[in-house]
């Protein structure tokens, strides 16, 4: 951290700054002069914390993405399959178990096997030809969702939120005074909070791991030297297997927390993983802390432009990307390659 | 894979440039002036929903399939943005010309529309490849993708000149020398013409001094950059041209549906030209049409042939994209690539160690 | 296995030209009829486009494939709501599989995209599914497309009033989905509840793809009587699931798919927010009338439980309703689909048709003049969902009531269609 704010002080003080302003901005009453430019302080918060969420469960879904291409430079295009998988496998096993907390862990494993599968079955035999891996998995992500069509069906399922974490929280943040000048604090629906904990949770695991442990530490270097890594005797494709084993199975997870406060249907998993393209390509290929910024920054563009500019709001996630890649192409946090 | 592989486009890639016309024709084998006869004759055979549904719609595919082809075969960029411009160059032809949506279409002549749209998507390719050229290879293929879904969903919410989510009807094509182009056999004729001098046109830039230096690059940027020559203005270049053809086929696109609306290059529409590309095979300009050819009959009949064995006509979807998968996991360069190894196989049943016969080499 | 490539080429290509040349132009003496399916059987609403093929079969079961004395075939087309995708599918059936008319397409872009389409294929008829888009009869129609359904607009009508009237709901604030079909349903809603006083104090037009919708629940005022929610399938799902979430608040009036059969089916339990919601549609699951109630009974007795819903869905409906006219119209000319299909298209027009809805007839766009329901969704049995009927209105036209004049100076619906103060609200 005082590495990256030596180099670059400039950006740091911006970014503090702006930290501060936000803070300040969510915990003052606001006066009727901000309530003219940013509407009421309920939307504005609302639709903050919303993007931070949201930006969550981009992150659950984009970390693995990322970190199979950064290690095998195999861009999953399946990905967003796993997701939506992941999510109806989910809603099975929660079901059956009649319990949501089951279903995380079988997923990771059903979904994480599925993965090891894969990568030990089809990309293992392609390995260096990334085009080709590239639509092998786009041709797995037609057949697997078309199969999943078949057997779940066109309808939308959504998982059971368990009774702990169903309706609203009340936050100690105040969104306004009411008609007897009692002040009015914020409601937000706590499943939102869940997530936004296991998020952080699941991110600062994988980041202990890549940079305490000996398997995150072939993971980092494979990522940056994949030929000198194995020309030093390391079994790659143990890693390998991990690695892509361990990503599929955190999409299949990201699916269960997503049908949780979302839904599932066909087409979720184009959606997911257009947003995980972008998430990635804005936060920097390969990088976990890329992945969590660009699904912050991804998070909070698409709930705020859809509170304060709807009809584009969906347009606004791919102009940021496009203005990454004009200035900086590697990504906010990447390495040029 | 075969995009770096060097040593390979013996064909289309040697230097043939300075040879004169009838030297050329003759160097065209008999198997071309066949396919070329049957397709001139060809309304003489087919009925005219063969005509218009299944040939006009797979020349149009495959000239926007063609440009990628270009793009990627001899240019090593995958883009698949191609099938936005050619629905940009659409849609322009829609605003520009006329269409059912008359408060929108500014009903110019179609000698001054047709030039401003293929401009326009032109432009348009350019300035996507002046952004995707700053990178290489796999993030290529996103940037484009990630571009494509952008251009998809703002003409999707766009109402004032694109019209949203309902886009234009009743886009049809100009009534030049008096013919109706929409007739089948007229849009035949119209298709396969444009077809072909986009595949010359290919043909000739890849062995242009161009395509040669494009061709140069793919395989070694900094050797070529070495020597002078200016990587990234080659590779805009490229994106130009590529977005030229893609733009007539575009526009022979939607006057065959007769509309153009966000979905035409929906994000299944724009992965679709790929997978057209690699059916076919990447390597030469006939692939893209090869693979459109296979790609419509599958779309057209595979509802058929599905509800044949009694299957559920839904699963047509399951049927392309396993096709698709053991096309690109048993012959990577398509259905050309298979083509390929079935005459290197029957030419070469010696043994090239050994000088003996191989057994079983002949199919 | 030695496979002979040349064979096998030849033999595609022998294929090839016969599926192309050996189609008969010369009928011989009463062949069968062909009729086309045109149906969405990917993407959204495939679930309904499945049901949609369900009830086209049981309808000609009825008749036993039979109708004005000449055997019915059917061809399915599946399309995926892509426009372009329903002009391909609709032409492969009048050019390559030679169907005598086509009933068809199943959402709205479709609908307008086969109205353009029709122009050019004067000789054959178009019957419309269950695409809901005004302008498909509305906006330059053509003369061979008949839709014995309602439109988007018609569905909306009878609610408002009804809110206003019986409720007591004056002030609303609304969510719909941005495009045509969120206009046009919203459209129909909107003229009856400025009509009858009511205030918009507040529109928001959610664009399609947007699934977290958080941000727009805080935005929706408190000081309103009730929001009105205008999205369907995954979309409707995503917001009621977040709208439990964030504490519920307010009553709902729905639009139409906002509770069909396949919101309704849905997984899980976003759906219980809809319980108390008004809606409006053209069909009420407990209408108690004999001809809607025997429908019913037979789609549940033509079908087992586990392949079919509950009961018949809107979509199903429409394309029952749909068949139900061919039929008529094939007997009222006992067969006879020579002259262009001119004598088959007049009796069409002229049909006074008996559905599971009640008697329809068309007006001169060719479009069906009928019944609105307006139903409130209630807890049934075992956790599921129904919608019981409080109240319906005869006779909805293509105008809703208005002048024809009137409700052509009103514009076409829009984000910003209809102007609630011009028609008299707030």
């Amino acid at each position: 951290m005082t590495d990256v704010a030596r180099r670059y002080p400039v950006w740091t003080l911006i970014v503090l700054l702006l930290a501060a302003g936000l803070l300040w901005l969510i915990l003052t009453p606001w006066t009727p002069g901000i309530e003219q430019v940013l509407g009421r302080k309920r939307v504005f918060v609302n639709a903050l914390f919303g993007g931070l969420t949201l930006g969550a469960l981009y992150f659950l879904v984009a970390s693995g993405f990322t970190l199979i291409f950064g290690l095998m430079r195999n861009v999953n295009l399946a990905h967003g399959s796993l997701y939506l998988l992941g999510g109806y496998l989910g809603y099975g096993v929660s079901n059956a178990a009649g319990e949501w907390l089951v279903a995380v862990p079988v997923v990771f494993l059903l979904v994480g096997l599925l993965g090891l599968l894969l990568q030990h079955q089809v990309f293992r035999r392609m390995e260096g030809e990334e085009l080709r891996q590239t639509m092998v998995t786009i041709g797995l992500s037609v057949v697997l969702a078309d199969m999943m069509l078949w057997i779940w069906g066109g309808q939308s399922y959504t998982l059971q939120t368990p009774d702990w974490l169903s309706g609203p929280a009340t936050l100690p943040i105040v969104v306004g005074v009411d008609r007897n000048g009692a002040p009015v604090y914020m409601r937000f629906p706590q499943v939102r909070i869940a997530i936004l904990v296991t998020a952080v949770v699941i991110g600062l695991g994988m980041w202990l791991v890549l940079n305490r442990t000996r398997l995150g530490m072939l993971v980092r270097a494979g990522v940056d030297d994949r030929e000198m890594l194995t020309a030093s005797g390391i079994r790659i494709q143990y890693v390998f297997l991990a690695v892509f084993g361990f990503g599929a199975g955190l999409a299949g997870v990201a699916g269960v927390v997503g049908g949780t406060f979302q839904s599932l249907a066909p087409g979720e998993d184009t959606r997911f993983l257009l947003a995980s393209l972008v998430v990635v390509i804005v936060g920097g290929m390969g990088s976990i802390t890329g992945a969590a910024l660009g699904a912050l920054i991804i998070g909070l563009v698409e709930q705020i432009g859809l509170v304060y500019a709807p009809t584009y709001s969906v347009v606004f996630t791919f102009l940021i990307m496009a203005l990454v890649l004009a200035f900086r192409p590697q990504g906010l946090i990447g390495n040029r390659r | 894979m075969a995009l770096t592989d060097k040593s390979r486009d013996q064909r289309a890639g040697t230097p043939s440039g300075s040879a004169s016309w009838p030297d050329l024709v003759m160097s065209i084998p008999a198997g071309w002036w066949a396919t070329g006869c049957i397709l001139l004759i060809m309304p003489a055979l087919a009925s005219d929903f063969w005509l218009f549904q299944v040939f006009g719609w797979s020349f149009c595919l495959g000239i926007i399939a063609l440009s990628l082809m270009f793009l990627a075969g001899y240019g090593g960029m995958v883009s698949l943005i191609q099938m936005t411009v050619a629905a940009l160059a659409g849609y322009m032809v829609a605003i520009l010309g006329t269409s059912g949506v008359q408060q929108i279409s500014l009903g110019l002549p179609w000698w001054l529309y047709l030039p401003l749209a293929i401009l326009i998507a032109a432009a348009f390719a350019t300035a996507v490849g002046a952004l995707a050229v700053r990178t290489e290879g796999i993030y290529t293929i996103m940037i484009t993708l990630a571009i494509a879904s952008a251009f998809f969903y703002f003409t999707r919410q766009n109402y004032e000149i694109f019209n949203g989510y309902s886009g234009f009807n009743l886009v049809v094509p100009p009534r030049v020398l008096g013919i109706d182009w929409r007739q089948p056999t007229a849009f035949y004729y119209l298709a396969l013409v444009f077809a072909a001098l986009c595949f010359l046109a290919v043909v000739y830039v890849a062995r242009s001094p161009f395509g040669l230096a494009l061709q140069g690059i793919r395989d070694n940027p900094r050797r070529m950059a070495a020597m002078g020559f200016n990587v990234v203005a080659h590779r805009i270049a490229a994106y130009g041209f590529a977005g030229v053809i893609a733009a007539i086929g575009g526009i022979l696109l939607v006057w065959q549906n007769t509309q153009v609306a966000a979905f035409t290059a929906g994000i299944g529409a724009v992965i679709d030209i790929l997978i057209i590309a690699v059916i076919g095979g990447l390597r030469r300009p006939i692939g893209p049409f090869v693979g459109a050819f296979i790609y419509v009959l599958l779309g057209t009949f595979s509802p058929d042939v599905l509800s044949a064995f009694g299957l559920s006509n839904e699963r047509f979807k399951l049927l392309i994209g396993l096709g698709f998968l053991a096309m690109v996991f048993f012959s990577p360069d398509g259905a050309l690539g298979l083509w390929d190894r079935w005459r290197e196989a029957r030419r070469r049943p010696v043994d090239p160690l050994t000088g003996q016969a191989r057994p079983g080499s002949v199919p | 296995m030695n496979w002979d490539k040349r064979t096998l080429f030849g033999l595609a290509g022998a294929v090839a030209l016969s599926l192309g040349l050996a189609m008969p132009a010369a009928a011989q003496t009463q062949p069968p009829i062909r009729i086309g399916v045109l149906v969405a059987l990917e993407g959204a609403f495939a679930a309904g486009g499945a049901d949609a093929v369900r009830n086209v079969e049981l309808a000609l079961r009825q008749v036993n494939h039979t109708a004005g004395g000449r055997r019915i075939e059917t061809v399915v087309a599946p399309s995926d709501t892509r426009p372009d995708t329903a002009v391909r599918q609709a032409r492969k059936l009048i050019e390559q599989d030679r169907v005598d008319f086509i009933i068809g397409p199943l959402s709205g872009s479709e609908g307008i995209a086969i109205r353009d389409y029709a122009k050019t294929i004067p000789d054959r008829t178009i019957i419309n599914g269950i695409s809901g888009a005004l302008e498909m009869t509305w906006v330059d129609p053509a003369p061979n497309v008949f839709r014995f359904n309602l439109d988007g607009a018609q569905w909306g009508t009878g609610l408002g009033r009804y809110v206003v009237q019986n409720r007591g709901w004056r002030r609303i604030a609304t969510v719909a989905a941005d495009y045509s079909f969120g206009y046009t349903n919203f459209l129909g809603f909107a003229v009856d509840f400025c009509r009858a006083g009511g205030t918009i104090v507040q529109r928001f037009w959610v664009p399609l793809g947007a699934t977290d919708f958080g941000g727009v629940i805080a935005q929706l005022p408190d000081n309103v009587d009730a929001v009105y929610l205008g999205m369907g399938g995954t979309d409707a799902i995503n917001f009621l699931n977040q709208w439990q979430q964030a504490g519920a608040g307010t009553r709902i009036i729905g639009g139409t798919i906002m509770a069909d059969q396949t919101v309704l089916t849905a997984r899980g339990r976003a759906k219980e927010a809809l319980v108390g919601t008004l809606i409006s549609g053209p069909l009420a699951e407990d209408n108690p009338d004999p001809a809607w109630q025997t429908y019913v009974r037979q789609y549940r007795e033509a079908f087992p439980a586990n392949q079919r819903f509950p009961s018949p869905s809107l979509f199903g409906t429409g394309y029952y309703i749909a068949t139900q006219a061919a039929i008529a119209g094939l007997n009222a000319v006992n067969g006879d689909l020579s002259d262009g299909q001119r004598r088959f298209n007049a009796a069409l027009s002229s049909l006074r048709l008996a559905t599971p809805l009640g008697e329809v007839s068309l007006n001169e766009n060719r479009q069906a003049t009928g019944t609105v329901f307006v139903n409130e969704i209630a807890e049934g049995p075992g956790g599921t969902l129904v919608s019981r009927n409080v109240a319906k209105v005869d006779g909805v036209n293509q105008t809703l009531g208005l002048t024809a004049a009137q409700f052509r100076a009103m514009g076409l619906p829009s984000r910003t269609n209809p102007d609630c103060r011009a028609l008299g609200g707030g």
